[in-house]
This record gives structure tokens, C-alpha cells and sequence, in this order.
């Protein structure tokens, strides 16, 4: 690596530069803005992700690898699809926010900047191409959703969610850090294409070490078992807008981590860590789909489904195929954006001073307000995996690249569990259009929200019966 | 001699001294924070030693940046402390029991 750095040859990383630029420029206008900041904000970060996923498109699309900054730096087909997607979920998850926040006087600066920090902290752990990248990325990620966990100051459940995330994810880090002490130790290099090609075949005690404590950074910022328990905890207690930050795009962040980690660096070592994502991955699915039907709480019946359906992506890495991670890759964005849709019917049907996540909150949802209902069904039936809508056709992914490489077993284990999960789903519709309604609030939000959640279901529809459009996308990118 | 061995040993008992310190303390946060740095200053002596040992100098540059992001971390943990105590009067363990997991 001895090319000078020219300024055309930084195009690939423009994503990066980009953001880090618009961050601080808001920082400022924010700051400088006074009044006019509460209208500002929202709508100049708004315009700044479009922007920036344009700037992606454009200047970022690679055709093949390309590396920078002495490799610390990938930029891939696959990086630039997975930072598309955070620009977008970030956006929508904006949009449902705006609302939410302005009923509780939450609707300041700091927290788009915040937001815009934590999407700064994903793209750099999506094109990470060494350990050290990789773990800044993290932390970039993390520190900014700690902030924004705690972010609503007058709430006692806030602050204590955000302290026990804040402390079990600087263990997680911790764990992760002293693995890739390991890793580095045993390969000699903190990049990953180099540990990829130091490190094959059987592999030592040392390295073993190291793997384990990876798998358990990696399993925790995935949110699976058995390192859930912040999961239903910090889902809870955070603001609901918070709660949808953290459950849709730091989950790209988070398959980002495991396939530059354990597909692309240590795709050599892959039978040592897949005997333990096996184990994670079979428990995540039992207990997330299991406990969630005991839930009385809409967030944290939607924690439950999160690690349930954690459960799923791993079982693609398992596959250990081409196709597996193809597989996660398609139930990774099929997740996220069912998911944003239903926090997103959670935050619209809270107005001012009311907090919609008990169950009772949605009985006879109908009869009061029946495009949330309506919207809420979609969402639900796809995160149960009924035919015709995209988490099907995620799950299928699952199972047929589990039965390719001869895993029957875990495709029985998966197609039994997920007949469990289906009825906590069918719960939630049957509390909606058949149980008297209750009396509450009546949702306040904008034409505009209403018509966001609309497209994001048609979205989950469209998916359902078209599901080759992203498939084949997802294809084109791995590999 | 001091080897490889003897470094690695000091930066794993250190890690497995922060790691019971977290889990056997249940009086105070203040003291979880204190484990948690220990924590990493158990791996950046291991990044240390490895990269003696391999004559390498990028383990000692990964230290910086995990130097500067701990207190980062730890600027951030002592403000969700602070706003827990205005909030609890109190930043006992014990009392972080309003959520059940």
C-alpha cells in the first residue's frame, strides 16, 4: 500500500466524509438557530440523509472490492447497499418520530444529531476493513444510542435502562476488544484480509479464546441469548422512539459486524465458531419466541420477537454457505422494515401525555382508528411468517439454505418454533379487531406519518408478493 | 525472563478480576464503572504484549484509540449516573429493579 492519497480516490468513503460534514453542520445550525431549531432541525437532517443516500449512489457505487487508507477502509457492493438501506431506515424512522418527540418536549437538537452520529458509527462498521475500524464503528454506534436511551431526562425507567445498556454493553465491548487482542495476537495483523489469510485449519488454544469472546460481542450486540437481557429491558424503558432507533438499523451494524468478522476474516476458522453460533442461535430462537407469548407489553412483546427473530439471521451465518448469508442478509432487511412498522403504529398511536404499549392499549384498535389496526396486521402477520407477506419468504430463505447444507434438524427445530411465534402474532390481532374496544387517547399524528406507515406497509406487501426484486439483490451483492 | 506467557496471564487475570468485580458487586454503579475500565486496561496490556512480541507497532496505536474512546465511555456513563441519581437519589444495584427482564 504505497499509492499517495489523491482526493478522487477517497470517492468510495464519501458515505463517511459526507455525514461527518452534514453532522457538524447541523451541530452549529442548531445551536445558532434558537426558536426557529425545533422546525429546523428535523427537516435540514431529514434533507441531509436524502442527500446523503444519494451522494451514496452516485460517487460510492463500486462494482468490486476497493479498499483505502492502508485497507482499513472496504468499500463494496454489499457496504453500499446496507449504507442505502441505513440512510433509509434511519429517515423513516425519523419521520414516525417527529411527532412522538414534539408531544413530549423531546424534540431537540441533540437528538438528530445523535441519531446522525449512531448512522455515522453503522457505515463505518458496514465498510470496516480492520479490527481497529471495526471497533470504533461500535463504539460510535453504542455511545450515541447510550445517550439517546437516557435521552428523555424526567423518566426513571429511562435512566435505569440506559445505565444497565451503558453497563452490559461496555462488558460486551469489553469481551469483544480482548478477543480481538487474541485474534491480532495469533494472526499477526489487525486487518481483515490479512487474519483471513494467516488463520486456517485447526485452529490453537489461543485463538479458540479469542473466537469465544468474539462470539460473545457479536451475540450481544445482536441482542441473542444468552446475552439478551438488555433486550426487553432497554426496549422498555426507552422512549419509543429510541426503542425503533435501536431495533431497526443498528441491526444492519450488526450483521455488518459478523460477516466482515466471522464470515470474511475468520471464514477460515468457520467450523470453531458456528458450533457456538448453532447453540446461540437455537436458544435465541426458543426463548425470545417462547417468553414473548407471555408478554403483556407491546415493547416488550416486540424485544421478545427481536431476539426470536435474531435467532433466524444467525442460523444463516450457521449455514456457513454463500447462500445462508444471503439468506440473513434478506431477513435482516425484511425484519427492519416490518419492524419499523410496527414501532412505528406504537409511536402514532401515542398522543401527548400517553403511552400506547400495554395490550390494553390496543384492544378494539379497530373500531377507533382502523388504519393502525390495519397496519399493525401486516406487520404482525409478516413477523409471524404468513405466506404472502415478506417474512415468509425470509423464513423460507432460512430454511432452504439450512437444507442445502444437510442441517434437517435445525430446520424442524426452526419451522416448530416459529408455529410458537405465530401465535403471539395472532394474539395481537385478535386484541385489535376482536376485543371490546378500551377508552383512550385517540392518536393525534399528521396525514403525512399516517401516509409513511401506509407505504411502509404496502412495502411489507409488495415484498411478500414480489420477493425476488430484493432477493436478487441481495445475491448480487454477496460473494 | 519476563515472557509472553507471564504478560498474557497478568492481562487475563486482570480481565477475569474486572469481569467478577461486575458481577460480584452489588452495592454501587461507580464501582461497575471502575471494573469496566479495568477491563480495558486488561486488554490493552494484552494489545501491548502481543505487539512487543511481534514487533508489530498497530497493537500500540489500537490502544490510543481504546484509551480515548474508555473516556468517551466513561464521560457517558457518569452522565446516566447522574441523571439516575437526580431521578432515584440513589445509585445502588439493588435499586435498578423497576424493569423486570
Amino acid at each position: 500500500m504505497t499509492s499517495t492519497l489523491t482526493l478522487a480516490s477517497l470517492a468510495p468513503a464519501i458515505p463517511e466524509i459526507y455525514l461527518t460534514v452534514a453532522l457538524c453542520v447541523i451541530l452549529l445550525v442548531d445551536a445558532f438557530a434558537g426558536q426557529a431549531s425545533r422546525r429546523l432541525t428535523p427537516t435540514l437532517t431529514l434533507a441531509a440523509l436524502v442527500i446523503g443516500a444519494a451522494l451514496t449512489a452516485r460517487y460510492a457505487d463500486v462494482s468490486s472490492s476497493v479498499t483505502l487508507f492502508s485497507g482499513m477502509y472496504v468499500a463494496d457492493p454489499l457496504g453500499n447497499m446496507l449504507k442505502l438501506f441505513a440512510f433509509l431506515f434511519i429517515a423513516v424512522g425519523l419521520l414516525y418520530s417527529r411527532h412522538y418527540l414534539d408531544a413530549r418536549g423531546l424534540l431537540k437538537g441533540e437528538y438528530y444529531v445523535l441519531t446522525l452520529s449512531a448512522l455515522l458509527g453503522i457505515c463505518v462498521m458496514i465498510s470496516a476493513g480492520s479490527l481497529l475500524s471495526m471497533y470504533m464503528g461500535i463504539e460510535l454506534l453504542s455511545l450515541s444510542l447510550y445517550a439517546l436511551v437516557a435521552f428523555n431526562r424526567d423518566s426513571g425507567i429511562a435512566a435505569e435502562s440506559a445505565i444497565k445498556y451503558f453497563v452490559l454493553g461496555a462488558i460486551a465491548s469489553g469481551c469483544l476488544l480482548y478477543g480481538m487482542s487474541l485474534v491480532y495476537g495469533m494472526s499477526g495483523s489487525l486487518l481483515f484480509s490479512d487474519i483471513a489469510d494467516s488463520l486456517r485449519g485447526v485452529p490453537s488454544l489461543g485463538l479458540i479464546m479469542g473466537l469465544v469472546f468474539l462470539v460473545v460481542g457479536v451475540a450481544f450486540k445482536f441482542g441473542a441469548v444468552p446475552f439478551h437481557m438488555w433486550v426487553p429491558d432497554v426496549y422498555h424503558g426507552a422512549p419509543s422512539s429510541v426503542t425503533l432507533l435501536i431495533a431497526s438499523a443498528p441491526k444492519i451494524g450488526s450483521f455488518a459486524l459478523a460477516y466482515r468478522l466471522l464470515v470474511e476474516a475468520l471464514g477460515g476458522v468457520a467450523t470453531s465458531w458456528m458450533q457456538m453460533l448453532t447453540i446461540i442461535a437455537v436458544l435465541s430462537l426458543f426463548l425470545g419466541n417462547v417468553v414473548a407469548v407471555a408478554q403483556t407489553n407491546m415493547k416488550r412483546l416486540l424485544a421478545y420477537s427481536a431476539i426470536g427473530n435474531v435467532g433466524f439471521i444467525l442460523l444463516g451465518f450457521v449455514a456457513g454457505s454463500e447462500q445462508g448469508v444471503e439468506a440473513a442478509l434478506f431477513y435482516t432487511l425484511a425484519y427492519i422494515i416490518t419492524t419499523l412498522g410496527a414501532f412505528g403504529v406504537v409511536l402514532l398511536a401515542s398522543p401527548a401525555g400517553f403511552e400506547a404499549d400495554h395490550f390494553d392499549h390496543y384492544k378494539g384498535l379497530h373500531a377507533r382508528d382502523p388504519m393502525l389496526a390495519l397496519a399493525m396486521m401486516v406487520m404482525m402477520f409478516s413477523v409471524g411468517g404468513m405466506p404472502l407477506f415478506v417474512g415468509f419468504w425470509a423464513k423460507l430463505q432460512i430454511f432452504q439454505a439450512l437444507w442445502a447444507v444437510n442441517a434437517t434438524e435445525l430446520v424442524v427445530i426452526a419451522a416448530l418454533i416459529s408455529v410458537v411465534g405465530l401465535y403471539y402474532c395472532l394474539r395481537v390481532i385478535k386484541l385489535m379487531y376482536f376485543d371490546a374496544p378500551g377508552d383512550f387517547p385517540r392518536s393525534t399524528c399528521s396525514t403525512a406519518e399516517r401516509g409513511v406507515l401506509l407505504v411502509n406497509a404496502a412495502i411489507v406487501v409488495a415484498l411478500g408478493l414480489l420477493p425476488n426484486t430484493l432477493l436478487s439483490l441481495c445475491e448480487a451483492v454477496i460473494g | 525472563m519476563i515472557t509472553l506467557q507471564h504478560m498474557l496471564t497478568l492481562s487475563g487475570v486482570l480481565f477475569a478480576l474486572a469481569i467478577a468485580g461486575i458481577f460480584l458487586n452489588r452495592k454501587n454503579v461507580i464501582l461497575l464503572l471502575m471494573c469496566i475500565e479495568l477491563m480495558l486496561l486488561a486488554v490493552n496490556f494484552s494489545f501491548v504484549s502481543f505487539s512487543r512480541f511481534l514487533g508489530d507497532l498497530d497493537g500500540q496505536v489500537f490502544v490510543f484509540f481504546v484509551l480515548t474512546v474508555a473516556a468517551a465511555e466513561a464521560a457517558i456513563g457518569l452522565a446516566i449516573l447522574v441523571v439516575l441519581f437526580r431521578e432515584r437519589r440513589s445509585i445502588n444495584v439493588e435499586d435498578l429493579d423497576t424493569l423486570k427482564g
